[in-house]
């Protein structure tokens, strides 16, 4: 208990839970329409450019936002294109993207420092990564993401249930495509750091599909999405924080049994 | 002027023409059918129709509709089909061609998809998941939406392929029974049997030229004889 409490007296700790909370929002919205769409290897990718970028900005001795958010953001839009061309090109496009940036950006720590404990924690993440000014930041993005959601909730359900339908009803498909794949690139950038590039993905893949087991309807799993990462983000933070492990890792291992849970429930109930 | 006008249209997929020279008229009311064999343009045609294609000469429109005030039956994708939503949210979704850029639904919208799911005996379902359904009710789901966003002018992709003959009687049934309430329909199929039944006017496209014109004179023509015998000729 003691423990505990003095949970939020470290203002690196403070830093990380409002940052994690508001990128968990993010990731929580944002992975519905992704999950549900069939792109969450898209986070994936995103975040293994993010970690090349990243690498790289390190060792060019840049303010590593400065990089990452520009390259990031455009790599989200190939992937979405990649993605919409074609089905089957596209997994093995995303693989190729991920492993490349990745191979670059290892290449890069090395060459210049050699320093393991850089490269583990751009894969692994650390909660002291995080500074003021991304607190500002993800307030900001938090607070246009869930803009976005709640004034084009109904649009956002008509693009993912049927692209083709909403184009025809003159929806502007991609329009939405675009701002999801944007948002979703500044979200991977701004929680990688604390969430490791590896583990990212996790907080967008997770919730919606742990929501899923359960939940049958739009709104449901929507909002069931977001209580989840909200919850298991606190909760996996708490743990790391009395285990001293890395955030990220308690975190998608919280995820992980929620989504055992959910999976017993939804059989249970289908099985009545 | 007639109600869905295409003049002397040419539409490419991807860079090759897939159909050239087309010209059709269709009036307020109309029952078109569409047959054809894969790759005689069927789908690209629709595209064209509504509006994801521009034709590369010649024109289509419209008297008295808005291009986005079409109701399409799209065909069904496997990802839909175990999509996470409710009957309701699926149905009312077809009433954002008409909100401009108002984010929330207003009664209107509300009215408008309990009309309509009232029309296609729906009503009770309408908190269903909508991936719990038949395959049969889950069309009648497409097809209110579909509904909410025409008032006048359905297009119908292949809409039943993987459906029971029973349940393929009942939608057509259901699809006559709105182009008796004044609904025009233009519908795309390969079923020609269930074609001539219902339609009043047949277009068959082919690699080399195309029908139009009644049901009577198609089945006069050389192309009904064409699929009646040689099925799908290569």
């Amino acid at each position: 208990m003691t423990q505990l409490s003095g949970f939020l007296s470290y203002p690196f700790m403070v830093h990380a839970l409002i940052v994690g909370l508001l990128v968990s929002v993010c990731c929580a919205l944002l992975g519905v329409s992704l999950v549900l769409r069939r792109y969450s290897m898209i986070g994936d990718g995103l975040s293994h450019v993010g970690f090349g970028a990243l690498a790289i900005a390190t060792v060019a001795g840049m303010a590593p936002l400065a990089l990452a958010i520009p390259v990031v953001v455009l790599s989200a839009f190939v992937l979405l294109r990649i993605s919409e061309k074609s089905k089957i090109r596209a997994d093995a496009a995303i693989a190729l993207i991920s492993t490349g940036a990745l191979a670059i950006g290892v290449m890069a720590v090395s060459m210049n420092s050699g320093i393991n404990t850089e490269i583990s924690n751009y894969m692994f993440g650390s909660i002291l990564a995080l500074s003021h000014s991304d607190v500002v930041l993800s307030v900001i993005l938090a607070v246009i993401v869930l803009l976005f959601f709640i004034f084009f909730y109904h649009r956002i359900f008509a693009v993912t249930f049927d692209e083709t339908f909403a184009k025809a009803t003159g929806v502007r498909a991609g329009l939405y495509n675009t701002l999801t794949a944007m948002f979703t690139a500044l979200t991977v950038v701004l929680g990688m750091r604390m969430m490791g590039a590896l583990l990212i993905s996790a907080l967008i893949i997770f919730p919606p599909l742990t929501a899923m087991r359960v939940c049958r309807t739009f709104r449901t799993v929507t909002v069931c999405s977001l209580i989840l990462s909200l919850f298991s983000f606190t909760a996996g933070l708490l743990l790391s924080f009395l285990y001293g492990t890395p955030a990220g890792a308690g975190i998608v291992v919280t995820d992980l049994v929620f989504f055992a849970l959910f999976s017993v429930a939804g059989a249970v109930r289908r099985r009545r | 002027m007639a109600f869905v006008n295409c003049e002397n249209i040419t539409l490419s997929y991807e860079g090759r023409d897939v159909i050239s020279g087309l010209t059709f008229h269709l009036e307020k009311g109309e029952y078109l059918c569409i047959v054809g064999e894969n790759g005689s343009g069927k789908s690209t045609l629709i595209k064209g129709i509504l509006g994801f294609v521009k034709p590369t000469e010649g024109k289509i429109f419209f008297e008295g509709i808005a291009q986005n005030e079409i109701g399409y039956l799209p065909q069904q994708t496997e990802r839909q089909r175990d999509f996470p939503a409710s009957v309701r949210e699926i149905v009312i979704s077809g009433c954002l061609n008409s909100m401009g850029w108002r984010p929330f639904y207003s009664p209107r919208e509300k009215n408008l998809a309990a009309r309509n799911m009232e029309r296609l005996g729906i009503l009770e379902l309408s908190q269903q998941p909508y991936n719990e359904l038949s395959g049969g009710q889950q069309q009648r789901v497409l097809l209110a939406r579909a509904l909410c966003a025409a008032e006048s002018l359905l297009v119908l992709d292949e809409p039943v392929t993987g459906l029971d003959p029973l349940v393929t009687r009942d939608l057509y049934d259901l699809i006559r029974k709105l182009n008796s309430e004044g609904m025009t329909i233009i519908m795309v199929s390969h079923d020609v049997a269930g074609a001539l039944k219902y339609a009043d006017r047949i277009l068959h496209l082919h690699h080399e030229g195309y029908f139009f014109g009644t049901r009577r004179e198609y089945e006069q023509s050389p192309f009904c004889r064409m699929l009646r015998l040689g099925g799908e000729e290569r």
